[in-house]
């Protein structure tokens, strides 16, 4: 385990053959080949994790993909404009509004009608972004703990990501799959009360946040664990092209929502919050610190959104919607760093090629195979999840 | 990998002390909390935006299908359901949810042209039989249907098709009421390509239109600005698309499911827009509708009349290789629709157009030949293979009522026929119009229009028996007969035309409480609220008559004959007892154009199975 207090000694394998590879001869006998996955693991979705062993370290690892291939670029290239986002959903589970916005998005934009979404549903979709923001970091932050079997945590957090999919229930209709983001708008004003109801659970997270920082920052176990632990350096970041709160966490401020700003994030106050040292810990700070931003970015939201408005403008018959030649790359901040998808139009009424490029693309695949090596098995969920692998958006 | 190695080792950044061991413990003080698990999930009520399942108001749906297209997992299969019939404006059909691939977006109720489709939110449904989670909302009786709450249309200005109509430009009635140039000024490309949009392609229009036009085919033709695919789709039920885009009574429109919670489309003026793109060059015809060398037959068939019925029994028998033949007792072709609408409707020209191109597949047409007078209806049997007579309604009704038979009483069809020849007619200052039908209005704003002419201004009254929400008229002819100067007075029921010095001063009406009653027609006044409308002419509108004076008796003798002396057909539109003759037009059905094209469509069909027998 990383920790200060027990480090393994490592140099006497596995030996480093003249060309600079590695000996790993498996009849040796030395070396275990072991598979992580491909049912979940580390909490994440479909993947796999080939990993050879020595002794309790890993010594080599080969990510695999390919199980979670579902196809949902090409079913809603094989729809209509509008029937794209509930298939899009599907795509990222964890925060499947972004797959809703970046839909309604591309195809505005190569409509030529963005202007034609109305200020208030400017505003819901920033807010209903950000509150898919939170439910995953209410997840999010203590599942990080959780890796480590730490429970408590993320017991309270899934509690209070409830009440978030309350909240989501009354305004989208929808817990989970919420289908609220549609071209040209969304799908519904806030029903009467939501503020107030929605302070509430504010509160209650206000709360959550002070416990969970006691619970989890001011903790020796998951100190020895986290600190130190799967560390990202700092010039890896744009070699492989790490986002989000990954590169935030290694001192990179990286933000889609100040870098490109899009909805309503230019008139939000906000400075995403970033750490130095990139290892587990950071990353699971910077979230910690991102939760207490995304709470105030609600607060804020919910201050300065429009009390009436259009929620969806004029846009073409749902039925008969076509779209002329073009394409187009939207991206959003998820939760996971910059979450984008590229679209092509062809005149028709059905997207020519719909491309979804998330941030687990690169964290997933290629970064974690470089990371596991000399991991401890024990901390190899805890990486997956502290890099916020979602294979579903990786296979889409 | 060594340098991995080394990053493990800079681990000592973040100190740790007593406290790390000792803060994570204030997690018991949540020991003492009361739960937050929902004691019992199963009766929790969702919110009320929630969407769970389906419900139909199965009285209110219309089966337009539009739920089925937009259902991007096809669970949703349009149904025929006991109890609910197949009738003009509805299909018949209802929704089916496939709850195996229903994903609740709720697009169908969206989309639903009636909001008639919606969510409960109720979300549990427990059932160990797989089968009946295919179901019919409205149908199959379910707990929630009664329930209020749930996925409903968003409001407000959430629509996913138009629900305005785009407006067709015309002149103002100061520009128009002095005139008789068409007054209806047509689309633009922009415009007619918005108005297309905002069709859902249901079909229910085609199903209500006599002629089943491809209505939503050709309008997908407009949005795709391919006019000449919209002409193919035109021609294939209506040879007379440029008259029927202007005064087609767009049967089709009454129906049209975007009008349930909206304007309904503008079909006709979507038709015109097709057929006033193509130039009147009938060779361009014949390239577009693929008519330029028809292979003939041996067979000839006699028109009689060049109506709608007449016309378009000849197109399509002309296309089928028949060598016919049109017999018009007038000098132009058109019947009615030349000399029966005024051209401020309907420019000679336009009909030109559609009966060149008729010609010029082949059809002969003689004018000025008066069947039983020139040639007798014998004759023709005997030189042709089958006649088809399509000799429409050209007789004016009379109210009989006193003083009718006065000679400035005229009747409005005879009238609008001198109004196109160019006969004399009689304008007075004051004119009395009786009748709230639509040729009742063509005369009224006919007449208006020769008074600005004679005098610089408008004095007409017209009135009708209806009240104002009953007057058989398009609404559009009541605004713009009123727009113009006319007075159209409903709910008076004539009772004398008023004669001084054998003149005629005005027209004595009674208010008209009821017009039906359980024998039929049966008027009942109000003789206390008695009115006189001044006026120098009275001009009856009240509906026409066939002349059959063509048909010699012993030609009668042979045929049947109907109430009120209608001809009897069988299905195929043949006479009875005449196999020979196929009768169509007005004298049948309608009385309007479409209805005409349609059976002068049916008629031709008929004459080529009947011709073909055997073969």
């Amino acid at each position: 385990m990383s920790n200060k207090f027990f480090q393994p000694d490592r140099s006497k394998y596995p030996s480093m053959k003249d060309d600079g590879t590695l000996d790993v001869d498996l009849s040796s006998q030395k070396y275990t080949k072991i598979w992580l996955g491909p049912n979940h693991p580390g909490v994440t979705g479909n993947m796999a994790v080939e990993m050879t062993l020595g002794g309790d370290e890993i010594v080599q690892a080969k990510t695999h993909v390919g199980y979670l291939h579902r196809g949902f670029e090409k079913l809603i290239e094989r729809r209509l404009f509008v029937q794209g986002f509930p298939t899009s959903i599907r795509m990222c589970v964890a925060e499947p509004d972004t797959n809703e916005y970046l839909i309604a998005r591309s195809t505005e934009e190569l409509s030529g009608l963005t202007d034609r979404v109305p200020e208030m549903a400017e505003w819901l979709r920033t807010l209903a972004l950000e509150m898919a923001r939170l439910q995953g970091l209410l997840r999010g932050v203590p599942g990080q703990a959780g890796t480590y079997s730490l429970g408590i945590g993320v017991q309270w957090g899934v509690y209070l990501r409830d009440l978030i999919l309350d909240r989501f229930e009354e305004l989208t209709g929808a817990r989970v799959y919420h289908m609220y983001i549609i071209p040209g708008g969304v799908r519904g004003l806030l029903p009467s009360g939501f503020k107030r109801r929605m302070e509430d659970n504010l509160t209650d997270i206000d709360d959550f946040i002070v416990r969970i920082r006691k619970l989890i920052f001011h903790n020796s176990v998951f100190k020895s664990r986290a600190v130190g632990s799967a560390v990202i350096p700092k010039e890896w970041i744009d070699k492989f092209g790490i986002v989000g709160t990954n590169a935030r966490a290694s001192g990179v401020k990286r933000d889609v929502r100040k870098d490109n700003p899009y909805l309503k994030y230019s008139e939000l106050d906000f400075d995403p919050p970033t750490a130095t040292d990139g290892d587990v810990y950071s990353r699971t700070w910077v979230r910690w610190q991102e939760l207490v931003q995304t709470v105030d970015l609600i607060r804020q939201i919910m201050a300065k959104m429009p009390e009436k408005g259009d929620i969806r403008g004029d846009m073409p018959n749902a039925l008969h919607w076509k779209i002329p030649k073009g394409e187009t790359y939207v991206k959003l901040e998820s939760g996971r760093g910059e979450y984008g998808m590229y679209y092509v139009t062809d005149g028709s009424s059905k997207p020519r090629r719909v491309n979804l490029r998330g941030p687990s693309y690169t964290h997933a695949i290629a970064v974690l195979e470089k990371m596991l090596i000399n991991t401890n098995i024990a901390d190899v969920h805890a990486t997956m999840v502290s890099l916020q692998t979602c294979p579903p958006e990786i296979e889409r | 990998m060594k340098q991995q190695t080394r990053n493990n080792k800079r681990i000592n950044i973040i100190t740790m002390n007593i406290k790390d061991i000792l803060t994570p413990f204030t997690a018991w003080s949540k020991v003492v909390q009361d739960p937050v698990t929902i004691k019992d999930p199963l009766t929790r009520e969702a919110a009320p935006r929630y969407r769970g399942f389906h419900k139909n108001d199965i009285d209110m749906c219309i089966g337009c299908g539009t739920c089925e297209d937009i259902c991007e997992n096809q669970a949703i299969d349009m149904v025929p359901v006991e109890g609910v019939e197949t009738k003009s404006g509805d299909s018949g059909l209802r929704p089916r949810i496939d709850y195996g691939r229903c994903c609740w977006c709720a697009l169908c109720v969206d989309i639903c042209t009636t909001n008639s489709l919606n969510l409960t939110n109720e979300y549990t449904w427990v059932d160990a039989d797989p089968e009946v989670f295919i179901y019919t909302p409205g149908v199959d009786k379910k707990s929630w249907d009664d329930k209020e709450d749930g996925w409903q249309k968003p409001v407000p200005n959430y629509h996913f098709y138009g629900q305005k109509r785009v407006h067709m430009g015309e002149l103002h009635a100061d520009e128009r009421k002095d005139s008789f140039i068409e007054f209806v000024k047509g689309y633009s490309k922009e415009q007619a390509e918005m108005e297309a949009d905002r069709c859902v392609s249901c079909g229910i229009c085609t199903a209500t239109c006599p002629a089943h036009m491809g209505i939503p085919e050709y309008i997908a033709a407009v949005r795709n600005d391919d006019m000449e695919e919209g002409m193919r789709i035109l021609y294939e039920t209506n040879p007379l698309p440029e008259i029927c885009g202007r005064i087609c009574t767009h049967k089709c429109e009454d129906v049209c499911s975007v009008g349930v919670n909206g304007d309904a489309l503008s079909i006709r003026w979507l038709k015109r827009y097709i057929a006033d793109q193509i130039p009147a060059d009938v060779e361009k015809y014949n390239e577009i509708l693929y008519t330029k060398d028809i292979k003939k037959n041996d067979k000839k068939i006699a028109v009689i009349g060049s109506g709608p019925a007449g016309l378009s029994a000849a197109y399509y028998l002309g296309l089928l290789g028949y060598s016919v033949t049109i017999f018009e007792k007038l000098p132009e072709a058109g019947g009615m629709m030349r000399y029966g609408i005024p051209s401020y409707r309907l420019p000679y020209d336009q009909i030109d157009k559609d009966v060149d191109y008729i010609l010029s597949i082949g059809v002969d047409i003689k004018y000025n030949v008066n069947i039983g007078t020139d040639i007798t209806l014998q004759q023709l049997n005997d030189d042709y293979d089958a006649v088809y007579a399509g000799t429409g309604l050209h007789l004016g009704r009379s109210t009989r009522i006193p003083g009718s038979d006065h000679k400035n009483v005229y009747q409005s069809v005879d009238l609008l026929r001198d109004i196109v020849t160019g006969a004399p007619v009689p304008v007075e200052k004051k004119i009395v119009v009786i009748g709230g039908g639509n040729v009742a209005m063509d005369i009224t704003r006919s007449m208006a229009r020769l008074q600005m002419e004679k005098y610089g201004e408008v004095n007409v009254i017209a009135t009708a028996l209806e009240d104002e929400e009953h007057m058989p008229a398009d609404r559009e002819e009541i605004v713009e007969a009123r727009e113009e100067g006319c007075d159209v007075i409903p709910a008076y029921g004539p009772q004398e035309v008023i004669i001084k010095d054998d003149k005629v001063i005005g027209l004595k009406v009674w208010k008209c409480l009821s017009i039906f009653d359980e024998t039929g027609f049966n008027p009942k006044f109000d003789e206390s609220d008695e009115r006189i409308f001044e006026g120098d002419m009275v001009i009856e509108s009240i509906g026409q008559g066939m002349d059959l004076s063509y048909l010699s008796e012993d030609i009668k003798a042979k045929m049947e004959f109907g109430p009120r002396g209608r001809i009897l057909v069988n299905e195929d539109w043949q006479a009875k007892g005449l196999p020979w003759l196929f009768i169509g037009g007005d004298i049948i059905e309608g009385p309007d154009v479409i209805h005409g094209i349609a059976n002068g469509h049916r008629g031709a069909m008929s004459i080529d199975e009947f011709l073909n027998q055997g073969r």
